[in-house]
């Protein structure tokens, strides 16, 4: 399905995207899974405040008994009865590097998932479809990791400040430089957490009196960073371009909600890589519909920087943009860097605004050293500057595992979302059983994968999501896909029927924006 | 019955025609009206005037919005940051000159310390740097369970739980207990960090007066009486105080023993901020609570950062497990974020194992900041606030000069003189517009266990000339 007769040839490569829709039958009988595993708990519930059954709960201290409780009991009705049966598929412990191939500590627990016993064993060589590990930068050998264990040993470990005060290395300094050469901005700023760029520097861009317009599957970080800067938020439908049209129209026109004065300013906050759906965001139109009604463009590209483009350079450079035209360009480099933290980039007004008001310069502990110097070493490594081609043949084995292993996927007739050219690759499994059954069957043929419920995912949603690394040989991919191929049919998961449903017929929303209570 | 019925028929028919004129047209009259209404459209109760399209089309070329962000000046005092070369240790080399180094949180001297550097070189070589991945995902290492467990054990209460960033501990944990509905009594001189979980967890906030316990209770017995007003709602509003053991604004410490108190009189829950007391306090650096000797059960949930005295990257909370166990899944800081790079857990194993087989660090330490405390005292123009066996003091203007900007000025002064002359120092950093109860601009002073006496005393002396010559 090609979009690039429409929008008037805005788009220079095909843009593929589906997203299957959930066949009826399918819907139906995960409904009755939920409607089943409810009435269970109720049950459950049922016996255990009258008794019969052992109550495994922590409980309330007896001096402080008669305060108002803590937690009610209805919010932790998915969590007592739904979460607590499958939850050995998350938080499972490794001890070693989290490349290709990982090693596990096997847990076993004999009270039905309520506490865990780590049995001693190490379960090795699991194939890990995980971890955020797009270019294969998580390794314990090789110059990144010489670079950092030297810088580790003339530098400290900590840094004992904040920017503003004591904490700005030189180190620092370097690293915003040459993430800015990488980018293609004028100035770029770095942060010590992902999650923390986003919700300390929105509130320092956008304040009461402007407009932010957030896409529906925004992430947490930018949903509470929108949130802390008291400006009104309204939400268009995923990734489509009409409705964020008639929104920007309508908040131009018509103004404040009462007041109706003209808002101060717009921004729209998208990501690169939306990372439950594995979709891309359209950004060519999003640049022409935010040049045509002079707001502002907020871009997270917390998967996409490394992952996409042919120098990995991110969303921009696969689309063959400017960067120029995206007002803040935000990433964070824990995912195809190896390393942890966040950065923005920017004109040079925003980066001095931004050193000067945002809450993590004044207040936050600047990052780690040796995590600064990988970080510097793996852009060198992509950009090509140590001297070597590394990193360009990584950005192009990603690219090729993604695309052989969507394609055997679809193949073998499972129902897969997303963009053809993302390496977030969600598998749908629809039924509460099938996520418990996934992780653990893959686990018993040693392939780790990442399986997605309620809340982050609509309910009937749930979804086994691959991370593909350029770490990843074929073999080990071809192994994967035999394992999933089993798996699949062992469980049923073969749901697609190859009716894809083209996005131009999805139907226009013809809802207004959604507003908080703030 | 048909008889009767039929009867009904013929009188209601004889009724008709003995009406009189008047009654009849009226009668009809309504009915036509009833019909009317009936069929008559619907309006809508917001007259929206339906611009045209053109007019729309205007709207949209006349607006301009502002610049996305406002030009800062190229002297704004918070611009232009020191540049330090090389590791910010004892001595720090700040834009070129080699100073002994009083500002950086470094308590325990364990930045440059070789043990813990090496613990982090055996996690690089065996983990590489980063976890790529969540807790949730495969991010969740055995050095992180270590340190759960160890941070646990050191704090004698059931359970810890690690974040990666020191500000979003805080700032996560307390929007995970407390919600919309409920009532937080905060102290005025709360740190950002907890004013930005406040504000993210959109419940009622009651700010007393600092470190005064009779506006606290004054607030609390408000709220009592609120309380009887409707009992049903007060059967399911939670409450909280949230204190911080040293205050890292003024430097000084909270009264523990009275709050306690007040917990169990007015049934509220305490949670406590230790970045600053943890490794500090207490006869073996357990903080506030070993300090004042009380039961840690009593405290709800004690929050602190590890980048001060265990010299490394991130925070941790502790507590009971029942309390605990929650910000596993709700915790927004730790659920959608990436865990503690394992070198960082690893360096922050190896600093808990130093505190615990040195225990005598933390009296040295509190010794030399009384020592400081006292030397610091009768600079003419300066004056110092904080507790005498804070590591972290503030030195304020003893007068104003009128605006806050001049004040900055004036420190900025003072402290590129000690610079000059081998003492790195720094002002303390706020965002102006955003803090609740801005601090009066102040010289942040800290102190660390590696400092000599006669550093110290060269420290105070240098302070005592720079005041006498900037501000006389």
């Amino acid at each position: 399905i090609n979009h690039i007769v429409h929008n008037g040839g805005l788009y220079k490569r095909p843009f593929n995207e589906a997203f299957e829709e959930t066949p009826m039958l399918v819907a139906v009988l995960t409904y009755v899974g939920y409607g089943v595993l409810t009435l269970f708990g109720y049950l459950r519930d049922f016996m255990r405040q009258w008794k019969i059954e052992k109550c495994q709960n922590a409980t309330e201290r007896e001096e402080q008994k008669d305060f108002v409780p803590l937690y009610q009991d209805f919010e932790n009705f998915y969590n007592r009865n739904l979460y607590m049966r499958i939850r050995d598929s998350w938080n499972r412990p490794i001890c070693s590097v989290p490349g290709a191939k990982v090693d596990m500590m096997e847990r076993v627990s004999h009270d039905y998932n309520w506490t865990f016993t780590y049995t001693g064993r190490v379960i090795k060589d699991i194939i890990n479809m995980g971890s955020y590990n797009y270019l294969g930068f998580a390794q314990k050998t090789g110059a990144c990791q010489e670079a950092a264990a030297k810088v580790l040993s003339q530098y400290g470990a900590g840094v004992c400040s904040t920017r503003q005060e004591m904490g700005n290395l030189d180190k620092h300094e370097e690293l915003e430089k040459l993430v800015a050469r990488f980018l293609g901005v004028e100035s770029a700023m770095a942060y010590g957490m992902g999650f923390a760029t986003n919700s300390m520097n929105i509130p320092a861009l956008v304040g009461k009196g402007c407009l932010i317009l957030s896409d529906e599957l925004n992430h947490a970080s930018l949903v509470l960073g929108a949130r802390l800067s008291g400006a009104t938020i309204r939400i268009f439908k995923h990734n489509n371009m009409q409705s964020l049209e008639k929104l920007l129209k309508d908040a131009i026109v018509h103004g404040q909600p009462r007041t109706r004065r003209p808002w101060k300013k717009i921004l729209i906050l998208v990501e690169g890589i939306y990372s439950m759906e594995g979709s891309i965001v359209r950004l060519p139109e999003v640049i022409a519909l935010k040049k045509k009604y002079k707001s502002y463009l907020y871009l997270d590209e917390a998967h996409s920087i490394g992952a996409l483009g042919p120098g990995g350079r991110g969303v921009v450079e696969y689309f063959g943009l400017n960067p120029e035209d995206v007002d803040v360009m935000m990433g964070t480099f824990t995912k195809s860097f190896g390393a942890a933290g966040g950065y923005i980039g920017g004109k040079k007004e925003l980066i001095d605004y931004l050193r000067t008001y945002s809450h993590s310069a004044a207040y936050a502990t600047s990052m780690s050293p040796p995590v600064v110097e990988q970080i510097i070493t793996s852009v060198k490594c992509i950009m090509g500057e140590d001297g070597t081609t590394i990193g360009r043949a990584r950005v192009q084995q990603l690219a090729e595992n993604t695309r052989y292993f969507r394609r055997r996927l679809k193949e073998m007739g499972f129902i897969i979302y997303g963009n053809e050219d993302s390496p977030v690759v969600p598998l749908m499994l629809y039924m509460p059983a099938k996520i418990g059954a996934f992780g653990r069957e893959m686990l018993k043929r040693n392939i780790g994968v990442v399986v997605v419920g309620f809340p982050a995912t609509p309910i009937i949603e749930s979804r086994a999501r691959f991370c593909l690394s350029a770490a990843h040989t074929k073999e080990m991919l071809d192994t994967a896909l035999k394992e999933i191929n089993e798996v699949g049919d062992l469980l049923q998961l073969k749901y697609s029927r190859r009716r894809l449903v083209p996005l131009l017929d999805r139907p226009f929303d013809e809802t207004t924006y959604e507003e908080t209570e703030d | 019955a048909g008889v009767g019925q039929q009867w009904v028929l013929v009188e209601m028919v004889q009724a008709f025609y003995e009406a009189p004129a008047y009654h009849l047209i009226l009668e009809g009259i309504l009915i036509l009206w009833i019909i009317r209404l009936l069929f008559s459209k619907t309006y809508k109760l917001q007259e929206r005037s339906d611009l045209t399209l053109k007019e729309k089309e205007e709207l949209i070329e006349e607006w301009q919005p502002e610049p996305l962000v406002p030009s800062v000046p190229k002297d704004h005092p918070a611009l232009n940051y020191n540049i330090v070369s090389g590791p910010p240790t004892h001595i720090i080399t700040v834009n070129g000159k080699e100073c002994i180094n009083f500002a950086s949180f470094n308590f325990l001297g364990l930045l440059n310390n070789e043990k813990v550097k090496s613990a982090a070189q055996a996690s690089l070589k065996k983990y590489g740097v980063g976890t790529c991945g969540p807790r949730g995902f495969y991010g969740t290492f055995d050095v992180h369970l270590e340190l759960e467990e160890r941070l646990a054990k050191f704090m004698r209460t059931e359970e810890a739980i690690i974040y990666s960033y020191g500000f979003a501990t805080i700032a996560s944990a307390i929007p995970a207990y407390s919600k919309r509905g409920d009532i937080v009594f905060v102290d005025e001189a709360a740190c950002f960090a907890i004013q930005k979980g406040l504000q993210a967890s959109r419940s009622n906030i009651k700010l007393f007066k600092h470190n005064d316990m009779a506006d606290l209770e004054r607030l609390l017995k408000e709220q009592e009486t609120e309380d009887q007003k409707n009992p049903r709602k007060a059967r399911v509003t939670r409450r909280f105080i949230v204190v911080e053991g040293l205050y890292m604004n003024t430097g000084d410490i909270c009264p523990l023993p009275e709050l306690i108190k007040l917990k169990y009189k007015y049934k509220v829950r305490i949670f406590l901020e230790e970045s600053l007391s943890f490794g500090v306090l207490g006869q073996h650096g357990r903080g506030i609570t070993e300090h004042f000797g009380i039961n840690i059960d009593d405290i709800d949930l004690i929050s602190a950062n590890m980048e001060n005295s265990l010299a490394s990257i991130g925070g941790f909370c502790c507590g009971r497990s029942f309390i605990i166990d929650h910000q596993r899944l709700s915790g927004q800081g730790y659920c959608f974020s990436a865990s503690l790079p394992p070198l960082l857990a690893a360096a922050a194993i190896e600093a808990l194992n130093i505190m615990e087989d040195n225990p005598d660090i933390f009296q040295t330490l509190r010794t030399k900041c009384e020592w400081i405390h006292k030397a610091l005292q009768g600079i003419s123009g300066l004056k110092v606030v904080g507790e005498s066996f804070s590591p972290a003091l503030h030195l304020q203007l003893e007068e104003s000069c009128g605006s806050r900007e001049n004040d900055v000025k004036l420190l900025k002064r003072v402290v590129d003189y000690c610079m000059n002359s081998g003492i790195a120092l720094t002002q303390a950093r706020y965002l102006e517009k955003e803090e609740k109860c801005l601090p009066p601009p102040s010289i942040r002073v800290v102190i660390t266990v590696e400092q000599t006496e006669q550093e110290l005393d060269k420290a105070a002396s240098l302070l005592k000339e720079a005041a006498q010559s900037v501000l006389n």
